[in-house]
């Protein structure tokens, strides 16, 4: 492959869009599934599939409006999902929806049937990360990413506000061919965009420019990492903060961009360091050179536990402090 | 074993019973979260065997002996936690720690924190599977235990549980006795409505399992069907136990939404009044 040639004015304008207000949150489900009510109306090859979670992916929405195009199939995720494989055959766009360890723990069934068969089904996992809290490791989606990133043709994405959500979710519904997984959180998360933002596929947004950091992040840590971008302000550091919508593909000539023009680099992630976000980004840079020092946040291979959300983050090392902290010791090393 | 209950035995155990209900919702109350449905549904059927049927030791924990229990529906945890306190695996006190960082006490059973736990759980329809192991391994290794596995109604529905339903009998598994809590209601809605299960006793009969239907909060028929499931047909055994969702407690039986939310204060201490006086 040839080496891709960036200089420093490829990063693009900062948007208009970016509006950012802690006080207006939303969970990413529920924005899911408003947003899926919406799409549903206008375009009937949309068909919903749940696995007895419809209450908390909140397709129950969709199936008040819709009952006959909703799907109930129980908790039996496996037929869910050779059953969305085989509508998506016939020419429907099935949302298939449970939590993020349910449906990408049934990997094969995915990797042959929705994979492999390159169909339009768009693969809802919600619960993601350790952001979940209480219900400990096994209702937590924490390698989902790295499942789905291996497969061929699949696309990966997380948005990170409520706004993101609806425009992703009307863009797959209309404009895209092909297998996706959204990762969704159950927690709420504030608002980073208005009314203006363009979803654009493939594409990382700059939230903030800075000349010696960069904090590429995606999900439910983006305005963590936000925040901390901030508190290194203090410290005299300015940073880049970009929001990764899509992790596959994933904006490679942004991050190399940002790689050549930044001195520290580090991705943020509420999802294992193996596989995700990191990975991706590591990867990009292992064909480059001259470089930024790439540091990886995230779950370090280690089974998450229960607790509350914001106590998990603190010992898990994705709170804004703890994101801080890292950052702090990484430049100082 | 003795053929039936005496009456002081049964007064015991639904004393028990009572006691674990009223830790369970205390427990979930101080977590703030949890299942308190699926919790009292099972409190009668984990009672009779750890407080009276199976063979265990709380001061020999590992002892190879042992009879094996798998919470295959590894939300009800809270009730299975509080029968191990009772039983004395660990203090009582602990219980409270529930759901909060660091704690052994996971939202759903982690085996490697809690090794009394028998397995992790909480991915639904995986503990058939895993118990059937350990009953396999109890013939290759000739030790007399059994393997007891709670299973949830709706997590029936999983298809892995018909792959263990198969392969059961065929190793002639007279060692696995499988309890279903059936206590008709799931997440989105009755299990009827979700995704049917009907005619259930025919099903584990057609897949050529030894299968009784009992009353699940009725402690006389629980002893009986576990005394029944001791004496080898060369099949494994199904106790389909019909049961209460939220079972003790007015405001929660039969009533989807306490599958998985905590009770207020004023809430819990209104269903530990109720079930008091019970
Ligand atoms: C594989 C899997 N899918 C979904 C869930 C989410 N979930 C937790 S409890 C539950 C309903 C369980 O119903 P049932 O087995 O009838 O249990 P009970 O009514 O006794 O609580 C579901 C869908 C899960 N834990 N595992």
């Amino acid at each position: 492959m040839e080496k891709a040639q960036v200089s420093k004015n490829e990063t693009k304008p900062l948007k208009n869009y970016v509006d950012i207000n802690p006080q207006k949150k939303v969970a990413t489900r529920a924005a899911f599934g408003k947003a899926l009510v919406s799409v549903g109306e206008n375009n009937q090859n949309i068909v919903v599939l749940d696995a007895d979670l419809s209450v908390s992916t909140k397709s129950s929405l969709f199936a008040e409006k819709f009952p006959d195009r909703f799907f109930e199939m129980g908790i039996a995720e496996s037929n869910m999902i050779g059953t969305a494989a085989g509508l998506a055959l016939s020419g429907k766009i099935p949302y298939l929806c449970s939590f993020g360890c349910f449906v990408a723990g049934r990997f094969e069934t995915i990797r042959i049937s929705i994979a492999y068969n390159q169909v339009n089904c768009r693969i809802i996992g919600t619960h993601a990360g350790i952001g979940i809290g209480e219900d400990g490791y096994t209702q937590m989606a924490l390698e989902d990413m790295a499942l789905m990133r291996s497969l061929p043709g699949m696309g990966v994405l997380q948005p990170a506000d409520d706004i993101e959500t609806q425009r992703m979710i009307e863009f797959l519904s209309n404009h895209h061919q092909g297998p996706v997984y959204v990762r969704l959180t159950r927690q709420a998360l504030p608002q980073l965009f208005n009314q203006q933002y363009v979803f654009e596929y493939g594409k990382g947004v700059i939230l903030e420019e800075g000349k010696d950091i960069a904090l590429v992040a995606t999900g439910g840590v983006v305005h963590p990492a936000y925040e901390a971008a901030q508190k290194l302000k203090e410290k005299g550091y300015t940073s880049s903060v970009v929001n990764i919508h899509t992790i596959k593909p994933l904006d490679e000539t942004l991050i190399q961009s940002l790689a050549h023009s930044h001195q520290w680099m580090f991705t943020i992630e509420d999802h294992t360091i193996m596989g995700g976000l990191g990975s991706a980004v590591s990867e990009v840079l292992a064909g480059t050179q001259n470089h930024a020092v790439l540091s990886r946040i995230g779950i370090q291979d280690i089974y998450g536990e229960s607790g509350t959300p914001e106590a998990l983050y603190e010992k898990y090392g994705l709170s804004t402090a703890k994101i801080v902290e890292h950052i702090l010791r990484q430049l100082e090393s | 074993m003795a053929t039936s209950l005496s009456p002081e035995l049964h007064q015991k155990l639904s004393e028990t019973a009572r006691a674990l209900r009223m830790l369970s919702l205390q427990m979930i109350t101080e977590a703030q979260s949890g299942h308190p449905g699926g919790s009292l549904s099972a409190a009668d059927l984990v009672t009779v065997l750890f407080f009276h049927y199976m063979t265990h030791n709380p001061h020999e924990p590992h002892w190879p002996e042992r009879d094996r229990f798998v919470l295959s529906k590894g939300h009800g945890v809270p009730v299975v936690y509080a029968a191990l306190a009772k039983c004395g695996y660990f203090p009582e006190e602990e219980l409270m720690t529930l759901r909060k960082i660091n704690s052994r006490l996971q939202g759903h059973p982690d085996h490697v924190r809690l090794p009394f736990m028998e397995t992790s759980s909480g991915s639904l329809g995986q503990g058939l599977s895993i118990a059937q192991g350990m009953a396999m391994a109890a013939k290759l290794d000739q030790k007399k235990y059994k393997t007891y596995c709670l299973l949830g109604d709706g997590e029936t529905q999983e298809g892995q549980i018909w792959e263990a339903a198969m392969s059961a009998p065929k190793y002639q598994l007279d060692n696995l006795i499988a309890i279903l809590d059936f206590n008709k209601g799931q997440i989105d809605g009755y299990t009827e409505d979700v995704m049917n299960l009907s005619p259930l006793k025919a099903k584990w009969e057609a897949f050529n399992w030894e299968v009784q239907e009992i009353d699940g909060h009725d402690l006389h028929q629980i002893f009986a069907a576990l005394n029944h499931a001791q004496i080898s047909r060369k099949k494994p055994h199904m106790i389909i136990a019909h049961t209460i969702k939220g079972k003790g407690v007015s405001f929660m039986e039969d009533n989807i939404d306490w599958h998985g939310k905590s009770p207020s204060l004023k809430e819990r201490d209104q269903a530990i009044e109720e079930l008091r006086r019970h």
